[in-house]
Order: structure tokens, then C-alpha cells, then sequence
């Protein structure tokens, strides 16, 4: 590889994971990147500010425009997700809030799915209506209800695939379709597919998001986010960044790219794990509805196989005859997986939406959302597989 | 439950904060209850909540009374060494990493510790260097760089009958391949900083002790000679023991397939890996550790000293350095890099060729890499 960057696709994904971003000859000789904390890079004299200023080539400025370990990091996503360009952030929220807040002003509507994070779905309702931008929310996957809602305002069309927790598959072919006919922007969540199992720049899509707290950190151990897209889009959405403020630490950036080493191994496994496990809970008695894509009765698995190599390891299912108390009852009973949101790490969790994330909600919202009593979504992590069928197992048949 | 869910889970269980992953302690020092009443940490030399989490995983992993953490390598070793009194006598597998050669030969020397080298393969040579004054076999389970696998079972019954202990350095083969303390070991030693840290990012030593006495004394020495591992060194270490039976497996996989490749070049005179038929110890191997041998290959070019330097700076991938066991690929000369601090005499006779070079077999497509090594061979057969 050349002394400067390694990012030749033809590259394997495993390959890409450890080296792509990287410089091959590091300061010191050193095999890993080094952590620099500085939250200021100084000049030699007052005619290099001058020949920065005017010229404008790659350096650091100060720790709120860049640092050395995020580029490291966003050239590496980049590279993975095949995007021309990254910007991370310092969570999934920051990203996105930070590509609206770029890319939106009043008067302008944006178009979801309804299955969605809900706190993505907060922000845009609750807080981008006081910037006087509309939000419509449309039946997750309905194509024909995305685009009668498209009008001259129309500046960005966004879904997750799949989405959380209900792990609908989108067509990618027609989202974009739509998009590219009306001349509208496309966005697409990819935190819980991650670009191991589905690359959305390759279906056209505009920009792509992750929370890169998820899969690709996959240690539980930091936030972070990313959004990805053109060199020449992104290039405002980097300008905002600097202002807004929403950067990620130089630590953090070291440890996501640590995290990224193993993104090809641990995707793999988690693919695996989600795979067998979604079988096992279909096949159980006590069971009533498994969401996973990878699940042939799953309603968006012909999605799921034209888009996706694997279906990563988020499932949901739903508990047959239990209350909101009986199916909390198992979920206690799990002596693996941990009680906990979130999801993409090493360490199995597991959690009931209706009470993680949706107490608060009357009970009619909670069943629009499709948020039921009786559902639990498990992250499946990266531990021995007979392992968590065993614990699933015993926490579904113990009395 | 199995080992890797194990790896995850114990030593991160819950404190009261609820995270999912352990906080890191950097503190030094903890306040005390009361004066001469201590509790359950005092000072970090003595013991840190950071690193008594990760030495319970590693106990448990080893299937150990106990796993001390140590700030190398060569410091858990020294702590090994330091169980001996003066006059000791220390019979060693002279298939040995050249750090420890030094230590047992320049530095334990001055303790009046003598040390008797054979082959560790060869179990009788063993029994036949034991005296009376013998108290420890030191042998690596995999040794470095010549890849020999010495009869574990039947060593520890030599040892148990002479009254002897049998340490292991068993770094070339982490505990998901390989249990020394199983097959009768008294101490297992690590270079952490290799598989179980795994990212190149930590050094980092283990000592694991069969019983909990041998654990206290050996503790005893840690506490009173400090070398101790940080606790940001810990976190790091913990966090790569998650991952690390997925990357030996995969390793494993991956090396395999290009020991096999290598073996049919022209421009290889020899290859040595254990999962290989061709291995004078491949039976052996297959026996002690299953399906999987690790990351580590070394073989010889056809040429000199010069050919084997061309190929470790022809590749592109490989990044030449020494250390191991990391998700980086890395390739190096021996008879230059990792042991040139043996005696060039004793590096001959351990067979140690000056054409011999070493690859730690990493995380990339095996693919990838033996495009690289293609190259390389050409280039520096070419040359
Ligand atoms: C699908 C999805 N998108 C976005 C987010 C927000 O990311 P973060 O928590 O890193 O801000 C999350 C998780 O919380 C998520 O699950
Ligand atoms: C087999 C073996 N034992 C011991 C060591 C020493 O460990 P450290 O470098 O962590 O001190 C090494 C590595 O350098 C090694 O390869």
C-alpha cells in the first residue's frame, strides 16, 4: 500500500476493517494510531496561518473543526460504508440533527416511514416544527403514500432499514426511485443493517446514517455518529459541525476505531446468533410472532434478501397470552443477556419497548406505533449461540 | 456456559451503577475505614477494581485458582522467576521467545538460577536435565519461532513426580485453543499484549496458578516488585478478551490456509505450523489443541540472510514488526528482530536459520494476504 491512505476497494471487508483509513507509516513508526488530545494545533509563524487561510490544504485547526483520530475514523467508515465521504459525530442524534439542521429550513417538509427510533422521530415533530419545517409520516414501506405526500416542499425523504424494533425491510429500489423522479434527497438510517449487510449508496441512496454507538463501536463503550454521503453534500453538513459544536472526542475516535478492527468477525457472529436464535423463538410454543428478516414469515424478507447479505442481530418478538407483567417476567428471568437499551455490542441485551421506551405513551399511541404489551426485543450480542437459546429457553419454559 | 460467553461476561458484572461495561479506576489509592482496618482495595500496586476484573476472566478463562495481571510480558515472567531461591536450577525449552532467554541467562544468572536448555518436544531430554536442585520446567506451549509442541501430559507427569513445577508460557496458544493448567501445568504465563489484548494497543502480562497457594505466593512477589499492569491498560485488555476466541478462530483459519499455500511455493524451502500434516509435531498438536494452531507461521526462504530481509520489506499488508497475535497481520526476520538477543551460537543450535521468517496472521482476508506474500516472495526471489 502507498504511504499515504488505504483504501483500495477491491480490498476484502475484513481487510478494509483493520487497515482502510489508516496511514501505513504512522508517527513514531507506530503500528496503531496514537490518541491526540490537543484541543489546539499551533503554527509555525504568522505566514503559514497566512498559506493555510489562502490555500487551504489539510491540517488541523482547532479541536471543534477536526482531530486527527476522527479523520482516521471517517475515512475508515467511508471506505466501508463505500461513500466518498463521513462526518462523525458525537451520537447518532448529534448526526442527524446535524444534517437537518444543514440541509432544512422553514417552509420545508421532510417525508418518514413511521417505524422509526423515536427519539429521530421527536426531534423532527417536536422540534424542527418550531424551526417552521413539516414533517409527514407515512405507513412504513406504503410507496404509493410516500410519494402522494411529496409536494413543491418536499426537500428530503428518510426511513431506517430495517427499522426498530419492528425490523421492516425498505425497498431500496423504489425509495430511491421516488426520490430521483422528484428530485428529492434520500436518507437512510442503517444502524441496525450496518455496511457489512447492506450498502445503501450502492441503491442510490443520498445519505446514509448510522449510530455508530451500535454495531460499529460493538463494545458498549461509546457514543457516537455518523452520517455519510458525497464529499460535495457533506461539505456544508462539515462547516455546520464545527459550529454547532457536536464533534466526537478524540478518545472515543480511538476506541471506535479499535471497535472497527473487529467489524467484519463480530458482524458475522451477530449474524449468525440473530439468525438462530429468531428459528428457535419461532419454533417455541410460548412464542406468538418473531420479527427478523431473515425469517421467511417475516412481511419485507423478499426486501431483506435483495438488499442484505445478512440480517445483523436485533429481533423482536411477541409473547403468545401474556400481559405486560408476564412478559417482563421472562424477560427478568434471562440470566445472559442483561436488562438494558441499545444494542450492537459484544453483551446480549434485552428490553421490552413498551416499558423502555414507550411508558409514557397512552396505550392507543403505543399500538399505533405497533408497540405491543406483550413484545420484547432482544440484542443479540456475540456470545456462544447455544448458550442464549438455552437461556431464551429457560426463561420461556421455567414457571 | 462456553468460553465466549464467559470471556463477555464474568468479571463485567454489574456494579451499582448498572454499566455494562466496568468503570476504569486510575485511582492509586482508596480511602480506608478506619486506621489498620482495611478494605477490599488499598493501594493499586496491591490490588485495583479494574485489573482484579480482568484477572477474574483470565482465572476463569485458564481454569486457574487465580490470574494475576502484570505490565508485560516479561514482567509476569520475572514474577515466575522470582518464586526461586538462590541455586535454583530451571530447565527451559530452548525453543524459547528471545526476551526470556536473556532474562533467565543475564539476569536470573545473578541470582546464582541456572538454566539447562533442551528440546521442549523431546519429553525425555526433559526428564534427563532434572536434578536435585531443579525447581522448575519452563516450557512454551507453542514455542517461538520454531513452532514446536511439546507433550504437555507428559511432562506435568514428569514434573509431578520429581516434585517439580511445570510453568507455561503459553502465549503462542491463548486458552481458547489450549488449557495448560488442565493438562497439569502449575503456572500458565501470558503475554497478554498479544492474543488476549489483541489490537496492538496494550502490553500486558498474565500469571494463572493452578492452586491458591501458589497464587498467594506468587501474588506476594507481584505486590512487593510492582509490576503491576495500569488501570487503563486493564479496561483496554478486558475489552480485547471479548473478542478474542472469534479473532483466534478466525486466525487459526486464515493461518492454516497460507501455511498450506506457502508449503507449495518453490521459494519456501520449509514451513512450520502445527496444523500442518508435514509438522514433526502435527499428531501431538492435533491431540493437546483440536483444530486450531493460532496466527503464528514461520517457514524459510530458499536464499540467505538477504532473501528472507527482501520478503519481510517487500510486503504491503504485513507490517514489519515484531510482537504477535493482533488483529494487524505483522512479519518479521527472527534471527534479526525477535531473537536477536540470544547468543548467535545458541540461535544455531536451537536451529534457528538466519533465512527463517515469522508471520502473525491477523484479521484480514487470507486472501489478501497471500496476494501480499505472493508479491513479496517474488520480489524478493527476483531480486
Ligand atoms: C436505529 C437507531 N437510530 C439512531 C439511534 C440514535 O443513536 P445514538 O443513541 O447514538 O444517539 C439509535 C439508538 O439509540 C437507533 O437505534
Ligand atoms: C512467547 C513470548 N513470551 C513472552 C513474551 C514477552 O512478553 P511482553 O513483550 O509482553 O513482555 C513474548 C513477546 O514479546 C513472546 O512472544
Amino acid at each position: 500500500m502507498t504511504s499515504s491512505s488505504n483504501s483500495k476497494s477491491e480490498l476484502g471487508f475484513g481487510t478494509q476493517s483493520v487497515h482502510a483509513g489508516e496511514a501505513r507509516q504512522k508517527p513514531n513508526d507506530a503500528i496503531t494510531d496514537s490518541i491526540c488530545c490537543a484541543s489546539t494545533y499551533t503554527f509555525e509563524s504568522t505566514q503559514s496561518i497566512l498559506d493555510y487561510l489562502k490555500e487551504g490544504h489539510e491540517r488541523e485547526e482547532y479541536g471543534r473543526y477536526g482531530n486527527p483520530n476522527e479523520k482516521v475514523v471517517e475515512r475508515k467508515l467511508a471506505a466501508l460504508e463505500g461513500a466518498e465521504d463521513a462526518i462523525v459525530y458525537s451520537s447518532g442524534m448529534a448526526a442527524i440533527v446535524g444534517l437537518l439542521m444543514c440541509k432544512l429550513s422553514a417552509g420545508d417538509e421532510i417525508i418518514f416511514f413511521d417505524q422509526c427510533y423515536h427519539r429521530s422521530r421527536e426531534f423532527c415533530v417536536k422540534h424542527l416544527s418550531r424551526f417552521g419545517v413539516v414533517t409527514h409520516q407515512v405507513k412504513t414501506g406504503d410507496m404509493v403514500a410516500m410519494e402522494s405526500a411529496i409536494n413543491s416542499k418536499t426537500k428530503m425523504l428518510v426511513s431506517e432499514s430495517p427499522t426498530n424494533p419492528h425490523l421492516t425491510v425498505i425497498d431500496l429500489e423504489s425509495f430511491v426511485a421516488i426520490g430521483k423522479r422528484h428530485g428529492i434527497e434520500t436518507l437512510i438510517d442503517s444502524t441496525l443493517a450496518t455496511p457489512y449487510n447492506l450498502k445503501p449508496i450502492e441503491w442510490g441512496v443520498d445519505y446514509v446514517w448510522h449510530s455508530a454507538t451500535k454495531y460499529m463501536g460493538g463494545h458498549n463503550d461509546l457514543l457516537a455518529g455518523v452520517i455519510c454521503g458525497s464529499t460535495q453534500k457533506l461539505e456544508p453538513v462539515r462547516k455546520l459541525r464545527g459550529i454547532l459544536g457536536s464533534i466526537n472526542s478524540p478518545h472515543n475516535m480511538y476506541l471506535l476505531e479499535r471497535g472497527l478492527k473487529t467489524f467484519a468477525l463480530r458482524m458475522e457472529r451477530h449474524n449468525h446468533n440473530g439468525q438462530r436464535i429468531a428459528e428457535f423463538l419461532e419454533s417455541h410454543p410460548r412464542v406468538q410472532r418473531v420479527y427478523y428478516p431473515g425469517l421467511e414469515s417475516h412481511p419485507s424478507h423478499a426486501f431483506a434478501k435483495k438488499t442484505m447479505k445478512g440480517f445483523s442481530g436485533l429481533i423482536t418478538f411477541l409473547v403468545k397470552d401474556a400481559d405486560w407483567k408476564q412478559t417482563a417476567a421472562i424477560i427478568d428471568k434471562c440470566k445472559i443477556p442483561r436488562i438494558g437499551p441499545s444494542l450492537g455490542g459484544v453483551e446480549s441485551l434485552i428490553e421490552q419497548p413498551m416499558v423502555m421506551s414507550y411508558f409514557d405513551y397512552p396505550s392507543e399511541q403505543r399500538e399505533q406505533f405497533g408497540i405491543y404489551d406483550n413484545m420484547i426485543r432482544m440484542a443479540v450480542g456475540i456470545e456462544d449461540t447455544d448458550d442464549l437459546i438455552e437461556d431464551l429457553r429457560q426463561a420461556l419454559e421455567t414457571p | 456456559m462456553k468460553f465466549r460467553t464467559r470471556a463477555i461476561h464474568i468479571g463485567s458484572e454489574p456494579d451499582s451503577t448498572g454499566a455494562v461495561v466496568p468503570p476504569i479506576y486510575l485511582s492509586t489509592t482508596f480511602v480506608q475505614p478506619g486506621p489498620g482496618d482495611w478494605g477490599a482495595f488499598d493501594y493499586s500496586r496491591s490490588g485495583n477494581p479494574t485489573r482484579a476484573r480482568v484477572e477474574k476472566t483470565i482465572a476463569d478463562l485458564e481454569g486457574a485458582a487465580g490470574s494475576l495481571a502484570f505490565s508485560s510480558g516479561m514482567a509476569a515472567t520475572h514474577c515466575a522467576m522470582g518464586s526461586l531461591e538462590a541455586g535454583s536450577h530451571v530447565v527451559a525449552g530452548c525453543d524459547m521467545y528471545g526476551g526470556t532467554y536473556r532474562l533467565l541467562h543475564k539476569i536470573c544468572n545473578r541470582n546464582n538460577i541456572s538454566v539447562t536448555l533442551v528440546h521442549a518436544d523431546d519429553s525425555k531430554a526433559i526428564a534427563a536435565a532434572i536434578r536435585p536442585e531443579t525447581k522448575m520446567v519452563w516450557v512454551e506451549s507453542i514455542g517461538n519461532p520454531l513452532m514446536s509442541v511439546p507433550d504437555l501430559e507428559q511432562i506435568s507427569q514428569i514434573t509431578n513426580k520429581a516434585g517439580v513445577l511445570l510453568a507455561v508460557d503459553s502465549t503462542f496458544v491463548p486458552p481458547c485453543i489450549l488449557k495448560p493448567l488442565e493438562l497439569g501445568a502449575d503456572i500458565v504465563m501470558h503475554s497478554a499484549t498479544k492474543y488476549f489484548g489483541g489490537h496492538s494497543d496494550c502490553l500486558a502480562g498474565a500469571l494463572s496458578a493452578k492452586t491458591p497457594e501458589l497464587h498467594r505466593q506468587l501474588y506476594f512477589i507481584q505486590n512487593a516488585t510492582g509490576g503491576v499492569i495500569g488501570g487503563l491498560e486493564a479496561f483496554l485488555l478486558h475489552r480485547g478478551i471479548k473478542t478474542m476466541e472469534l479473532r483466534v478462530r478466525e486466525q487459526s483459519k486464515s493461518a492454516l490456509a497460507i501455511a498450506r499455500w506457502l508449503e507449495s511455493q518453490r521459494s519456501v524451502a520449509r514451513v512450520l505450523y502445527p496444523g500442518l500434516a508435514s509438522h514433526p509435531d502435527h499428531q501431538r498438536a492435533v491431540r493437546l489443541m483440536g483444530d486450531q494452531f493460532g496466527g503464528m507461521v514461520t517457514f524459510d526462504v530458499r536464499g540467505d540472510i538477504e532473501t528472507a530481509k527482501r520478503v519481510c520489506k517487500a510486503t504491503e499488508l504485513f507490517g514489519l514488526a515484531v510482537s504477535c497475535g493482533a488483529v494487524e497481520s505483522l512479519i518479521e526476520q527472527p534471527a534479526t528482530m525477535s531473537h536477536a538477543s540470544y547468543d548467535p551460537a545458541a540461535r544455531a543450535q536451537a536451529g534457528i536459520r538466519d533465512t527463517l521468517v515469522r508471520i502473525s496472521v491477523g484479521l484480514e482476508d487470507p486472501e489478501d494476504l497471500i496476494a501480499d506474500l505472493d508479491r513479496a516472495l517474488a520480489i524478493a526471489g527476483g531480486a
